[in-house]
């Protein structure tokens, strides 16, 4: 190139860059120096307070019961969408039987793979709305009245899904699940359709059945792929808030009784309920160290040795 | 519906003679183990395309019953099959919400092509000082969640005066979108042939033009695919606007974008009876989603696994 290409970099760059250090980048780190105050965020008046937000954090029992329940999320879902997903993908792409060589999908395939897809695309607005309408705790609930209509439930006392303390997070990872499935199975499918198909083929010659076929052949060569997701899935329970807070009672979210707290609900109630965005960033330290340490852990766990085909 | 024939009748019938011949024991017994699992697996596919269908069914549905209708059973029929339940729901706010969230994405979308393929595009082509350090920069954007910026966001918005207004949230949700487009089309245009450039260069064009009537239209797909995703992403946005747009006074007009409408209709429906307004709401904000989906539902499944595999 002969001519001088910085201006030109430069003026391509000064807009993206710009908004996105404005908007998007100095947030992050002005919650980091926030947490370190006892900012109220109805003035920009503060003090420095060291680390007495954390220390207070140690002590608060919602919060622990938050981070409990964030812990539980945690391994759930990641492991239960997996697993539900690996099937799937398993299914639709070598369950089937009977096409040359004996690699297809099942059945159906390609319905399959649109309509599991599906929840991914709807907002957290709708889901919300959705299964509110299908945990409603009267027999015009979904659940409870199909589980009526087949003589299970009990007409006087139906299950109250999203006001039973014992329930409620259950009902939670159950939306999750619903919610997350289908990406991960088109996730996983894309990966077991990049595995030549003549390692199949050379076990099927070997005699494998399917279980063998996938515990021994698609697992191992699926084993980054899975790692991805994990990490993906472990953010997004991290997270939850969208859900929780439009699920579930109490301002933001995770009620009853904080039976469904999580850290985001709880870190939203204190910044905007209760004027206190200094010990709210410092949760938001939290839930960022906890979603790095987490992204590292997964990595390092699940190093194994790379497998080349 | 689209169950592809990826089966020919006859390799069914040669599939276990061959196997058989092969491999006696394991095959054979690969035969019964299958029978049983294939009933299993069929069945629980079913069954969870039959979750996944059945809700959203329902709730269209209650579009068309009464309000004590839906409050009285979760097994009724609609009877009477009008669509009164859409005009109370459009007149409670939904065709508000709806023109509001037009309005923003008319704007927010295409500048969101714009900044994107313009910061994606120079950190794809050219070598400069800083130019890694930029691409991860972006890249990290996407990896924590949103909202432990919202405190800070929502005072740095504030500061620059721009509460509740569609400006405000437009720069808000270009800022938010540019690391997944900037990451997708990144990689797009590093796929593009540099020869067309170079001539393109030579006889003269400038760097700008270069990129404005070569590089964009050859990176018509990859734009394309990512601007999906902007507009199912940025349709579907729930807590930004959740923030950001909030009657700052009595006065102030509601601009509610149509996500967080719904819920706030959804909130107050414990005290106003009207569930089936509220399902023609959802169902009003669930079709441009369904539309695009089904006619884009390649593009879709495969641009988010290209970009989630890299």
């Amino acid at each position: 190139m002969h001519r001088n290409k910085y201006p030109f970099i430069a003026g391509f760059l000064v807009l993206p860059v710009g908004l996105y250090l404005l908007l998007v980048i100095w947030p992050y780190i002005q919650t980091i120096s926030y947490s370190f105050t006892d900012w109220s965020g109805a003035s920009q008046k503060f003090s420095f307070v060291g680390f007495d937000n954390y220390k207070d954090l140690a002590d608060d029992d919602v919060f622990l019961k938050a981070l409990q329940h964030n812990a539980l999320l945690l391994v759930l879902v990641p492991t239960l969408t997996i697993l539900l997903s690996l099937f799937f993908a398993f299914m639709v792409n070598v369950g089937g039987r009977g096409g040359a060589g004996g690699v297809s999908g099942v059945k159906g395939s390609g319905f399959y793979r649109i309509v599991f897809f599906f929840p991914q695309v709807l907002s957290v607005a709708i889901l919300a709305i959705l299964f509110k309408a299908v945990y409603r705790g009267d027999d015009s609930g979904l659940i409870n009245g199909s589980l009526q209509a087949v003589g299970l439930g009990d007409k006087n006392h139906p299950t109250e899904w999203l006001n039973d303390p014992d329930l409620v997070l259950w009902c939670i990872v159950f939306v999750m699940i619903w919610a997350g499935a289908g990406f991960y199975m088109v996730l996983f499918s894309a990966a077991m359709q990049s595995i030549p198909r003549d390692i199949y083929e050379a076990a099927l010659l070997d005699g494998a059945g399917r279980i063998q076929t996938f515990f021994r052949v698609t697992l191992p060569l699926l084993w980054e792929t899975i790692q991805t997701a994990w990490v993906f899935l472990a953010i997004l329970s991290m997270d939850a808030f969208l859900l929780i807070s439009t699920l579930t009672s109490q301002d933001f979210g995770g009620g009853p009784d904080h039976s469904s707290e999580v850290i985001s609900t709880y870190l939203m109630r204190n910044f905007q309920t209760y004027s206190k965005s200094g010990y709210a960033c410092a949760m938001g330290v939290v839930m960022l160290l906890l979603t790095l340490i987490v992204s590292i852990v997964t990595l390092r766990l699940s190093r194994r040795e790379r497998i080349e085909y | 519906m689209t169950a592809p024939a990826t089966q020919p009748p006859v390799t069914k019938a040669a599939v276990p003679g061959q196997r058989g011949g092969t491999r006696g024991g394991p095959g054979r017994r690969d035969g019964m183990e299958g029978k049983t699992l294939n009933a299993f697996s069929h069945g629980f596919l079913v069954l969870w395309a039959i979750m996944i269908v059945l809700p959203l069914f329902w709730i269209l549905l209650g579009n068309f019953k009464t309000d004590s209708q839906i409050k009285s059973s979760a097994w009724t029929w609609p009877t009477e099959w009008t669509f009164d339940a859409f005009q109370r729901g459009w007149e409670k706010g939904v065709g508000d919400y709806l023109l509001n969230t037009l309005i923003v994405m008319v704007f927010s979308v295409p500048l969101t092509m714009l900044l994107g393929a313009m910061a994606a595009y120079v950190l794809a082509r050219y070598e400069f000082f800083g130019n890694r350090f930029l691409y991860y920069f972006f890249v990290a954007g996407s990896m924590f969640p949103v909202f432990l910026a919202l405190v800070p966001l929502y005072f740095m918005v504030d500061r620059l005066g721009m509460l509740n207004t569609y400006q405000g949230l437009i720069l808000v949700y270009v800022a938010y979108s540019l690391p997944f487009t900037v990451f997708y089309l990144y990689s797009f245009f590093r796929t593009l042939p540099t020869a067309v450039h170079e001539a393109a260069v030579i006889d003269g064009a400038s760097h700008t033009r270069v990129f404005f009537q070569i590089m964009v239209p050859m990176a018509k797909p990859g734009l394309i695919s990512v601007g999906i995703f902007n507009v199912l992403g940025q349709w579907n946005q729930y807590i930004l606007p959740l923030t950001l747009m909030q009657k700052q006074s009595g006065g102030d007009e509601d601009r509610s974008m149509l996500a967080q409408g719904l819920v706030s209709l959804m909130n107050q429906g414990n005290y106003e009876t009207d569930l089936p307004a509220l399902y023609a709401g959802m169902t009003i904000s669930m079709i441009p989603v369904f539309v695009v989906y089904a006619s884009f539902q390649r593009q879709v499944q495969s641009g988010l696994t290209v970009a989630t595999l890299k």
